[in-house]
């Protein structure tokens, strides 16, 4: 269920609104006019406003965002993409909201770790200054705590996989006798890098029905599956939810013995590695057509053999006859030999050839 | 038409010149270019909410002439450095789905996808290719002694003029290419969708600018009706005088379509250099005219962001010189008295010699 903000809802009203000032602006949307005063106020593209950033370790910080008014409330647990303008180019990144859903004062926080050679993320911990504008998706994901929540949880973390469980920690009645038993185990490098390390460690000292695991990598290795079962010994009657590095998930996913529907993971992975050569196998998501491309034929022909109804113009890149959204992948512009794709791009398919499996919209 | 015709030209030597200036802009494009584009919307969506409040007032004759003046100015940049510009994906680089080729739609009587086909695709693949190229004349005007005469055209000096105020939906009927029907190149059915969708879209701006605001402003309705018709042609008089002089002044060549036959990128790119024509003058001139004062630079390169055209076009103009090519370029009063002295020759018969373009043209593929 998603709620909305309030029953007063100000974004329906400005919708209505929107709608008959519509005939006054058209072909733009009113609040393509608005956004000159306040980017807040647009509802169809949805932005927010950084209004500060905390640092948390060395390579973290939350950022503390303002949400425009088309802002659905999300749940704990679920993650909302951002977009950032770098040097003049806009990426997209997911990230978990780490704040609970009913702050008083409407606003959001995402806390970002900067990853090395991460552009967006490095940005975002380093270069975002309170009063930057920052394009925003509305909340998803199904790494969500059922309503009411399991009795005993076990939350494993790594790093900023924290995140989500920290907004879920916020929401759990920690406080209550009836509340929920929790165990957390959380691995980082050192105790300094522990993200919300304070915040945890005050909220175990506090809450009794909160058992907190810190491992500190550095010196005591990665975390084993074994070692969840001498740290929490009855971890498969648990409902387990985890959320960190790709290796740490299938890890504990392959020794899970407790019930199928016991165990959740949120992945987040990072964009992955361009397969070496070029040509891949190119799927077209609208239409169901798949082909294996070449590494000399743009993927314009590749539909057109694979009977895609392509959009085509020129065909040599000049008339932009041809964009798509790119779903998944990478390509290469035959033009310039340059590699790019990032999932939502609109490409030329017309100069593009595969690098790898690729996946467009059309 | 040029005099002098150059003996031997390396075709393929300029074309990889051109390919570097290209690849070195398109590797520094950045902050400074998303800047531009945003400050250029910015502002004309503020001129133009300048100019409608202040016909709210137009009661006072000074503020309706402010008033029309200001949305005149924003319609033009609206239709020529935004709309053409982002139509032509110049800014998708900047994967800003709110600047995008693919999202955008402008304020004027032709659906945004429909100008697109008959304009990027059509007119620039083709440029200048009598027969491809339907943008010569535009299907209904002869400007080049190629064109087999017809008593009509006695009439196109009067019909040019009308097509200058009513410019906008010369456009949208053109796009629709009824003259291909008969021949059977287009399909009827697929024409009157198309047409639908031209109703709709200018059905919201008649709406916009002669009901609603009018409605809004009350007692004034009929100054705000005047202010934004006179805007309106306003808009329509200057995008068809600078679009007129970017390929029908004196200099501009036709070309016919063997010319097409296994045509190299070098060759393309020196069809779209014969085929265009600049206008001089200063930056205020370069941003009205959405940057198609250089529009042998935009042909060259139509899908750089425009704000980069003034800055490649003395390296351009240098090529031309070293590789012995003339480049086409003239004051606004020289190129826009060029072009209505052509429309005036060629509404009458002749003249019969073979053209001076075509043969120059010829011999400058014989030369590549």
């Amino acid at each position: 269920m998603i709620l909305t903000r309030a029953s007063v809802s100000p974004a329906a009203l400005l919708h209505r609104l929107s709608g008959a000032a519509h005939w006054l602006t058209s072909p733009l949307l009113p609040e393509d006019y608005l956004r000159l005063i306040n980017p807040l106020w647009a509802v169809e593209e949805l932005y927010g406003r950084v209004e500060a950033v905390h640092a948390e370790t060395c390579d973290a910080a939350t950022l503390v965002i303002r949400p425009g008014l088309g802002w659905t409330v999300h749940r704990p647990g679920q993650s909302v993409r951002i977009g950032v303008d770098i040097d003049g180019r806009r990426h997209w990144r997911t990230f978990s909201l780490s704040s609970a859903p009913d702050r008083s004062d409407g606003r959001i926080t995402v806390t970002v770790k900067a990853v090395r050679g991460g552009l967006v993320s490095d940005h975002l911990v380093r270069s975002t200054m309170p009063g930057a504008v920052l394009t925003l998706g509305r909340p998803e994901g199904a790494f969500v705590l059922p309503e009411p929540p399991p009795p005993r949880l076990l939350f494993v973390t790594a790093g900023s996989g924290i995140t989500p469980v920290m907004a879920m920690l916020d929401g759990l009645r920690l406080d209550s006798a009836d509340g929920p038993d929790i165990v957390l185990v959380h691995s980082a490098r050192t105790p300094d890098d522990v993200i919300f390390g304070r915040r945890l460690r005050s909220l175990a000292a506090r809450y009794p029905r909160l058992r907190l695991h810190e491992r500190h990598t550095r010196t005591e290795g990665r975390l084993r599956p074994a070692d969840l079962a001498r740290l929490c010994p009855d971890w498969a009657e648990r409902s387990l939810w985890a959320c960190g590095p790709p290796a740490m998930l299938d890890d504990i996913a392959a020794r899970w013995i407790g019930p199928a529907d016991g165990i959740h993971v949120e992945r987040f992975s990072l964009a992955p590695a361009a397969a070496a050569g070029s040509g891949g196998h190119v799927r077209f998501t609208r239409s169901g057509r798949e082909a294996e491309a070449d590494g000399g034929t743009p993927l314009l022909a590749v539909g057109e053999s694979a009977g895609v109804l392509m959009p085509s113009g020129c065909r040599m890149g000049i008339c932009y006859g041809c964009v798509a959204r790119l779903r998944s992948g990478r390509v290469r512009d035959v033009r310039t030999g340059q590699v790019h794709g990032d999932a939502g791009d609109m490409i030329q398919t017309c100069v593009s050839v595969a690098i790898g499996k690729v996946e467009i919209e059309l | 038409m040029p005099a002098k015709q150059p003996a031997s030209v390396d075709t393929e030597g300029f074309g990889r010149e051109l390919d570097k200036i290209r690849d070195e802009v398109l590797a520094s494009l950045g902050e400074r270019d998303a800047a531009y584009i945003r400050g250029v919307i910015a502002a004309q969506r503020k001129l133009e909410l300048t100019g409608r409040a202040l016909l709210f007032a137009s009661w006072l004759p000074p503020a309706w002439a402010a008033g029309t003046a200001a949305l005149a100015v924003a319609k033009i940049l609206e239709n020529m450095e935004i709309g053409h510009n982002v139509l032509h994906g110049q800014w998708d680089w900047m994967r800003d789905p709110k600047i995008h080729s693919t999202t955008w739609e402008w304020d004027m009587a032709s659906p945004a996808d429909q100008w697109k086909h008959s304009h990027n695709f059509v007119h620039h693949t083709w440029t200048n290719v009598l027969g491809k190229d339907r943008d010569i004349g535009y299907s209904a005007m002869r400007i080049s002694p190629e064109q087999p005469w017809h008593p009509i055209y006695l009439a196109q000096p009067f019909y040019n003029a009308l097509l200058a105020l009513f410019f906008e939906y010369g456009i949208a009927i053109y796009d629709l290419e009824l003259e291909r029907i008969p021949s059977g190149r287009r399909d009827p059915k697929e024409a009157l969708a198309q047409a639908r969708a031209v109703a709709a879209k200018i059905r919201r701006q008649i709406v916009k600018d002669y009901v609603a605001f009018p409605l809004l402003a009350g007692p004034a309705f009929l100054p705000v009706l005047l202010g934004n018709l006179t805007a309106n042609m306003a808009r329509n008089v200057w995008a068809h005088t600078i679009i007129f002089c970017g390929h029908f002044p004196e200099g501009a060549h036709i070309f016919t379509e063997d010319r097409l036959e296994n045509e190299t990128r070098g060759e393309w790119y020196l069809r779209q250099l014969l085929g265009s024509c600049n206008i001089d003058g200063g930056r205020l001139l370069h941003i009205m005219s959405g940057n198609l004062s250089h529009q042998i630079e935009h042909h060259l390169f139509p899908d750089l962001p425009s704000n980069r055209y003034a800055e490649i076009a003395p390296r351009v103009r240098a090529l031309c010189e070293r590789f012995g090519l003339p480049y086409t370029s003239g004051s606004l009063a020289r190129q826009a008295g060029s072009v209505w002295k052509r429309v005036l020759r060629m509404a009458l018969p002749g003249p019969g010699r073979p053209s001076a373009a075509d043969s120059s043209a010829q011999a400058l593929k014989a030369a590549a």
